[in-house]
């Protein structure tokens, strides 16, 4: 009580202090400001994304090389391709974003927003303003169809600004990829811009989903080629993204050529994994990093063909 | 979604209020307990495609009219007239809808073969626009393909040569209009309806006529028989610009094309003019502490001019096209949509700020004419139902109310101000002694027709405009006006607006209710 009327003492009147609140109106409850309305207009300013070029450079890119080692591929298939354009890749693990972001060369990576989700990475104001700031995310409401999320998604694209969109909207469970949602699709239906399928491979294995610690490895990055929305249909769009991926992964656990082939054939593994028991789907994946795998060099990685 | 205007009570925990007062504001506290404030409605949502719209509008028309497509063809004469300056208020910022509307015309007129083409500005009796002036409200692209040609026309209702009388309505209204309109194959006429007064019929049949079919609609019977100008079926100014309205469409096809704004009138840098005083953030309070500082440093010219420069953020809500009655229906319901606040009874004293601007000062000066305009015609007859006011009761108005004159705008206004008012304030005796001699007064006309003045006899249409008003109240009083200019007009100055509710008790008894009409921005109460 006594604070009350002390601070009504000391507080300037209005208009050089705050107004009272007329008694008769009603306050309304206060805006949300974080989740998916957190605003992230100002980390696409421009100061803001000088800033964020310094610390890319500083911070994120060393820290991602220390970790992750990323060796890009395929970034020749889409040096023609007029942006913006919409980057979806598979999502196993926190570092696909910045293994990403580190991949793409300049010219893409500065006028790159991510989407991020709105409950994870938006939950606080020190996480949105850090995330905003470091990746450029902007949040997406994943646990709904949320047609604002969409449309501010499909303005920034309008705008010119590159997307980086993770289609399976979530991390692997199990280290295998979950089934595409339309969203990276709906937008480049909507948008008419290309759809550039990226495959991320061996983040997972470093900082899966609940891990308690990070391990050092090797991962690679595959761009694909970039698929044109022209007039086909967004449902179809998903289809031919989940198999450009898959495609993409094939070759990365394989060589182009042969999966050149097993694509023409229709026998491309499925980046979702065998529809089997847990532990099968487990088995498959081959031994993890805590298994000392991440001391096996590249070469014993990969399954070469055998010599003739 | 915007919030619908409302009726706030004054208590004690009631923040002091904005309150205009010409070219700047002030805030300033209500008496407890006895005083409401109407706040607007905030601004709606704007059309998400304007230009989509306007297509939209012209391909499927109103009323009993076919697409616009449908009434063009090669060697007709089209003539396309559009508001002129007093529309809207502040100035929009580019693209104004004249040239969204105009240009999609164009495209179709271009489409259809049509090589005959003229634009009319419909100043009716206002001043002619400068090029500056059409350029903004028209874009450059239609400024530069048709003034160059003498194409680009202002009305003249003074042209003997450029009017044509087409007839006289039933109740013996003259229909005097401008010829190129009679000739025409189709007259399309390009609206911006700011407030429910404007558009319908009073849009040809006030902009495109001349002063002997004016006079029939602007006089002090009609205004004083108006309850009010904002609502159509119950003015008798607008009765009678109907009947010449539809006198005009049976002797030419007209193609109404009717856009409304929303409310926003100003810029962001300046929101805290149209938020409710409570909701004022650090930002709002810092802006107006320093805009109030530094307007208190600027001489009168340098503040007006500052004024002057603000282009409103304004955008388009609707358009709809084709028929002139039926356009105007769907017009007035989006208009009310935006602007209607419904109003619990009247009081015994309702105050109005006056802003920089009002219709007929647009680049100019707001000379104490326009100031007892803009209250007493404009402000006190935002209404539908009743007046704010009861009858008898007093209308504060907050102004400067400078002795000051733009001498190249309103030069009939100089000498009705210092002759005319100092001999009589009646509208009834001013009408029948001096109407006709500043109508046809030679130089005035001289000056409407070659300079950039309005029509000699616009002062005095000014002083009807508040006839209802003058007729209906006990009494206005000035705040902070120059004494002799309020006085001249037969007003009460008073220093602030504690005296003025003080002076205010006088005419309608102690401790009086008060009604704070919160305008700009522009809103329209429902009085029960």
């Amino acid at each position: 009580m006594f604070t009350e009327r002390l601070s009504r003492h000391l507080r300037a009147p209005f208009p050089i202090g705050a107004p009272d609140w007329p008694s008769a109106v009603e306050r309304p409850a206060p805006r949300p400001t974080l989740g998916i309305d957190y605003d992230t207009a100002w980390a696409r300013r421009y100061p803001v994304r000088l800033a964020r070029v310094a610390y890319t450079e500083l911070v994120t890119r060393p820290l991602v090389a220390a970790v992750a080692r990323p060796h890009v591929e395929g970034l020749d298939r889409f040096e023609n391709v007029e942006g913006p354009v919409i980057f979806a890749a598979n999502h196993a693990s926190h570092l696909d974003l910045p293994v990403l972001t580190c991949a793409l060369p300049d010219r893409w990576r500065h006028n790159l927003v991510a989407v991020a989700a709105a409950d994870y990475f938006f939950d606080t104001r020190l996480k949105a303003a850090y995330f905003s700031f470091a990746l450029n995310a902007v949040p997406m409401d994943r646990s709904r169809v949320n047609r604002r999320s969409a449309y501010q998604a499909q303005q920034l694209v309008e705008e010119g600004w590159n997307l980086m969109i993770f289609p399976e909207g979530g991390r692997s469970h199990d280290g295998w990829a979950r089934e595409h949602t339309g969203g990276a699709a709906w937008l480049a239906t909507r948008t008419g811009r290309p759809l550039v399928p990226v495959h991320i491979q061996g983040t997972g294995r470093l900082w899966p989903r609940g891990a308690r610690r990070i391990y050092t490895g090797r991962t690679r990055v595959t761009f694909g080629r970039p698929l044109s929305p022209g007039e086909v249909p967004a449902r179809e769009m998903v289809g031919l993204l989940e198999s450009a991926v898959a495609q993409l992964a094939d070759e990365a656990a394989t060589d182009w050529w042969s999966a050149r082939q097993r694509a023409a054939k229709g026998s491309t593994p499925d980046i979702t994994g065998p529809r089997a028991a847990a532990w099968r789907r487990a088995w498959a994946l081959g031994p993890s990093p805590k298994d000392g795998a991440r001391r096996r060099s590249p070469a014993e990685e990969r399954h070469w063909p055998p010599r003739p | 979604m915007p919030r619908p205007g409302f009726v706030l009570e004054v208590d004690r925990s009631t923040p002091p209020v904005l309150m205009w007062h010409g070219e700047g504001y002030r805030l300033e506290r209500l008496p407890a307990q006895r005083s409401r404030v109407v706040y607007a409605p905030e601004p709606m949502a704007p059309l998400a495609d304007p230009d989509a719209a306007v297509q939209r509008a012209l391909l499927s028309p109103l009323g009993d009219s076919s697409p616009l497509p449908d009434l063009l063809f090669p060697g007709m004469r089209l003539t396309i007239a559009f508001d002129d300056l007093s529309l809207p208020l502040p100035p929009m910022r580019r693209p104004d809808n004249r040239q969204r509307v105009i240009e999609a015309v164009l495209e179709m007129a271009a489409a259809a073969g049509v090589d005959d083409v003229v634009l009319i500005a419909a100043l009716g009796l206002h001043r002619r626009m400068t090029d500056a002036e059409l350029r903004h409200a028209l874009g450059d692209r239609v400024f530069d393909a048709f003034a160059p040609n003498g194409c680009l026309l202002q009305h003249d209702a003074e042209d003997p040569e450029g009017l044509v009388e087409i007839g006289r309505t039933d109740h013996g209204e003259d229909v005097e209009v401008n010829r190129r309109v009679a000739e025409s194959d189709l007259l399309v006429y390009v609206n911006i309806n700011l407030v429910t007064m404007d558009g319908g019929h009073k849009s040809t049949s006030t902009g495109l006529m001349s002063y002997k079919s004016v006079r029939h609609h602007h006089n002090v019977r009609t205004l004083q028989h108006s309850r009010s100008l904002m609502d159509h079926t119950r003015s008798e100014l607008h009765s009678s610009a109907w009947r010449i309205g539809r006198l005009l469409n049976q002797h030419v096809k007209v193609f109404q094309i009717e856009t409304t704004l929303n409310n926003d009138a100003f810029p962001s840098n300046m929101a805290f003019l149209q938020k409710r005083e409570w909701e004022w953030g650090v930002r709002d309070r810092a802006a107006y502490l320093a805009s109030s500082q530094a307007l208190s440093l600027l001489g009168p010219s340098a503040r007006r001019n500052l004024f002057h420069s603000i282009k409103a953020p304004h955008q388009m809500t609707s358009v709809q096209a084709g028929e002139v009655e039926a356009v105007h229906a769907a017009t007035l319901a989006t208009l009310h949509r935006q602007q209607v606040v419904d109003v619990e009874g009247q009081s015994d004293v309702v105050i109005f700020g006056l802003p920089h601007v009002g219709p007929y000062n647009v680049n100019s000066i707001m000379n104490p004419l326009l100031v007892m305009c803009m209250g007493l015609g404009y402000w006190f007859n935002m209404y539908i139902g009743k007046p704010l006011v009861r009858p008898g009761g007093v209308v504060i108005l907050s102004h400067p109310t400078p002795w000051a004159f733009h001498p190249v705008h309103h030069p009939s206004y100089i000498d009705f101000f210092e002759e005319v008012l100092a001999t009589t304030t009646d509208p009834a005796e001013i009408e029948k002694t001096y109407e006709e001699r500043f109508a046809t007064d030679e130089w005035y006309r001289h000056l409407y027709r070659t300079s950039y003045a309005y029509h000699g006899v616009h002062p005095l249409y000014m002083w009807y405009w508040g006839a209802h008003a003058l007729e209906y109240t006990g009494g206005t009083i000035v705040v902070g006006g120059d004494r002799r200019a309020v006085r001249r007009m037969g007003f009460k100055p008073a220093s602030t607006l504690a005296d003025a509710l003080e002076m205010a008790e006088d005419q309608v008894g102690r401790d009086p209710s008060v009604t704070y009409f919160h305008c700009p921005p522009v809103m329209l109460a429902n009085v029960h």
